[in-house]
């Protein structure tokens, strides 16, 4: 391997690791905190793609205002999707839960198909997305440092928040029990609003690398990362927040792999490669990679 | 209702008043008609047998679990239906059974959590101190998990944990469980330090015999109903205890207080003549 392989391969997959992981990150802290796996969560990416796109297309406002806006899109549709169509399920078994969020992703997606179009369409984005620089003789696309580096950031702060603050600390109690938290006085909507508030961000903030990669947003884009984040999240371990960083680099990095070892002619059988070996993985470690010591507790 | 009754509701003020509670599990009924109060600065115990309905008379006076039927008042306040977080915030503290104190949090951040609905950054250092002054093992474990505590270690976080909200309503549920003898001590002056201190103490223990030594009034369960209630002197003379704990419903040779179903009542005392007495409210 010459040495600007091995740059372009790290470059990679550092930056597709990074997607992975905050997409995961926004899976599985629902999930820790409501024993809940959202099928809903790849549609908030839709959601958050979409506003990229309405206001990249019918406004002129500077790119750092849309992309926050995505992003605050994402978390509203999330808070608003839990007090909606979760709420009421609260406490009811997994099952409920389960298909309710199967159909709030069903809605959304049919929404957008209705209210936009089925078809995908070209998302505006600023120059820089589609520029490269040289990193050590290797032609690196600007958006991969920019997503290593808003990863980092993210992750940063999302640790300071669950280390620092009573906020992140009371939601990681309730992750461990959530009963007993409630009994400390911690409320229990406050504390899963902020949950769904905080996949939301990470859902606009994936949105918005997400159609950097593919430059379009269609009604299905959700789909491929939910299928993912919960691939990633099963290596990881649903119980644990570093789990699901760690998977997601290192799912990742097994892409990457397999793209540069496998033959062309085997390149597209490259996902049923790595179904394979994440199926033989959960075989032989079944409770992912990183354990919560914690018993899990549905809230009541 | 049982002179013992009046007596607590004459005292000035009744701080938590159970009237008729059923509580149950999907089809299975845990608790019937259960009756009791806690008047300001008593320590009232609740005893019985495995599966008597304790915890589960604590978890729904905590808003955990949702009443049937029946009233809670804390206060004067109707309760019953509240949810956790609502009935905490009045000043109902509950130590659960089993420490449940957050094995991945440290002792700070459990303690942190204790006061998460009370906070004010002057009295939270100053209850810190009052905590590291009652369990000085706090402080040496202050920046460790508290899963890596041992067992009367965490005991003590979780009681010290519900003491941080200053609740003006303490309730332990077997503080003493699974604690070897020394520690059972430990725990037991603790609690007595407590009630000096003027806290109202609703305490559920398995060790009958230590906790009636501490009691103001007891309570005693079996199948969720109230068997007697009264003077822990009172319920030494008149319920073999030791049997009660070996499940024999004829060892409970006393009042059932508030109207409990003659049925059931009468059945558990039978040829005892005190039966009868309580049974009108
Ligand atoms: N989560 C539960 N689901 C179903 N039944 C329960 C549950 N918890 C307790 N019970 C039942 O309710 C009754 C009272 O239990 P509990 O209040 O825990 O008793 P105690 O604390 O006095 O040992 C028992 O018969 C027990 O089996
Ligand atoms: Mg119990």
């Amino acid at each position: 391997m010459s040495l600007a392989t091995f740059i372009e391969f790290v470059v990679n997959t550092l930056s597709l690791g990074s997607l992975y992981a905050l997409l995961s990150l926004g899976l599985v802290f629902v999930f820790g905190i409501m024993e809940m796996v959202n099928f809903a969560y790849g549609e908030y990416i839709t959601v958050s793609a979409y506003i990229l796109y309405l206001l990249g297309i019918n406004t002129s406002l500077p790119w750092p205002l849309v992309f926050l806006l995505g992003i605050l899109g994402g978390a509203a549709i999330s808070v608003i999707s839990e007090i909606v169509a979760f709420r009421p399920f609260r406490g009811r078994s997994v099952e409920a839960l389960l298909v309710t969020s199967f159909a709030v992703s069903l809605i959304l997606q049919y929404t957008a198909q209705i209210t936009i179009s089925p078809r995908s369409k070209p998302v505006p984005l600023p120059g820089f997305f589609n520029q490269s620089v040289n990193v050590a003789g290797v032609v690196t696309p600007i958006r991969s440092l920019l997503l290593i580096a808003v990863t980092v950031l993210l992750l940063a702060g999302f640790s300071l928040l669950m280390k620092k603050t009573v906020l992140g600390i009371a939601m990681r109690a309730a992750a461990e029990d959530f009963t007993t938290a409630r009994l400390m006085g911690v409320p229990a909507n406050l504390i899963i609003s902020c949950a769904f508030a905080i996949s939301g961000v990470l859902a606009g903030v994936v949105a918005i690398f997400w159609v950097g990669r593919s430059g379009s947003a269609e009604p299905l884009m959700g789909q491929a990362p939910l299928l993912i984040s919960f691939i990633v999240v099963v290596i990881g371990g649903m119980h644990s927040l570093v789990g699901s960083v760690v998977g997601g680099f290192i799912y990742a990095a097994i892409a990457n792999v397999l793209t540069l070892v496998l033959p062309t002619s085997l390149l597209s059988f490259r996902e049923a490669i790595m179904f394979a070996i994440v199926i033989i993985f959960l075989v032989l470690k079944p409770a992912g990679l990183f354990r919560g010591s914690y018993v899990e507790e549905r809230v009541g | 209702m049982t002179p013992q009754a009046s007596q607590a509701s004459a005292a000035a003020g009744l701080v938590l008043s159970v009237k008729d509670l059923s509580v149950s599990y999907g089809a299975v009924a845990a608790l019937q008609d259960l009756s009791l109060e806690v008047a300001q600065g008593e320590l009232v115990s609740l005893l019985g047998v495995n599966g008597a309905g304790k915890s589960t008379t604590l978890k729904a006076i905590a808003g955990v679990l949702k009443p049937t039927h029946g009233a809670i008042t804390f206060q004067g306040q109707p309760i019953g239906g509240k949810t956790a977080e609502a009935v905490h915030k009045l000043g109902i503290s509950l130590v659960p059974e089993g420490r449940q104190i957050f094995p991945m949090l440290t002792v700070a951040e459990n303690l942190r959590i204790g006061a998460f609905g009370s906070y004010k950054a002057g009295s939270f250092a100053e209850d810190l101190e009052d905590m590291f002054q009652l369990f000085p093992i706090l402080k040496q474990r202050y920046r460790q998990a508290g899963g890596l505590l041992s067992g009367g270690e965490q005991q003590m976080l979780a009681i010290a944990r519900g003491l941080m909200a200053r609740p003006k309503l303490l309730m332990l549920d077997e503080p003493s469980l699974g604690l070897s003898p020394t520690l059972v001590d430990q725990i037991f002056d603790l609690i007595l330090s407590l009630k000096q201190r003027g806290i109202t103490i609703l305490l559920v223990e398995q060790n009958a015999e230590r906790a009636l030594q501490l009691a103001d009034r007891a309570y005693l369960l079996s199948t969720g109903r109230v068997r007697f209630a009264g003077r822990p002197a009172e319920m030494s003379t008149q319920v073999d205890i030791a049997a009660v704990y070996l499940g024999e419903h004829g060892a409970v040779g006393a009042a059932v207080p508030d109207g409990a179903p003659a049925a059931s009542a009468s059945s558990a005392t039978p040829g005892n003549p005190a039966a009868s007495a309580g049974g009108a409210a």
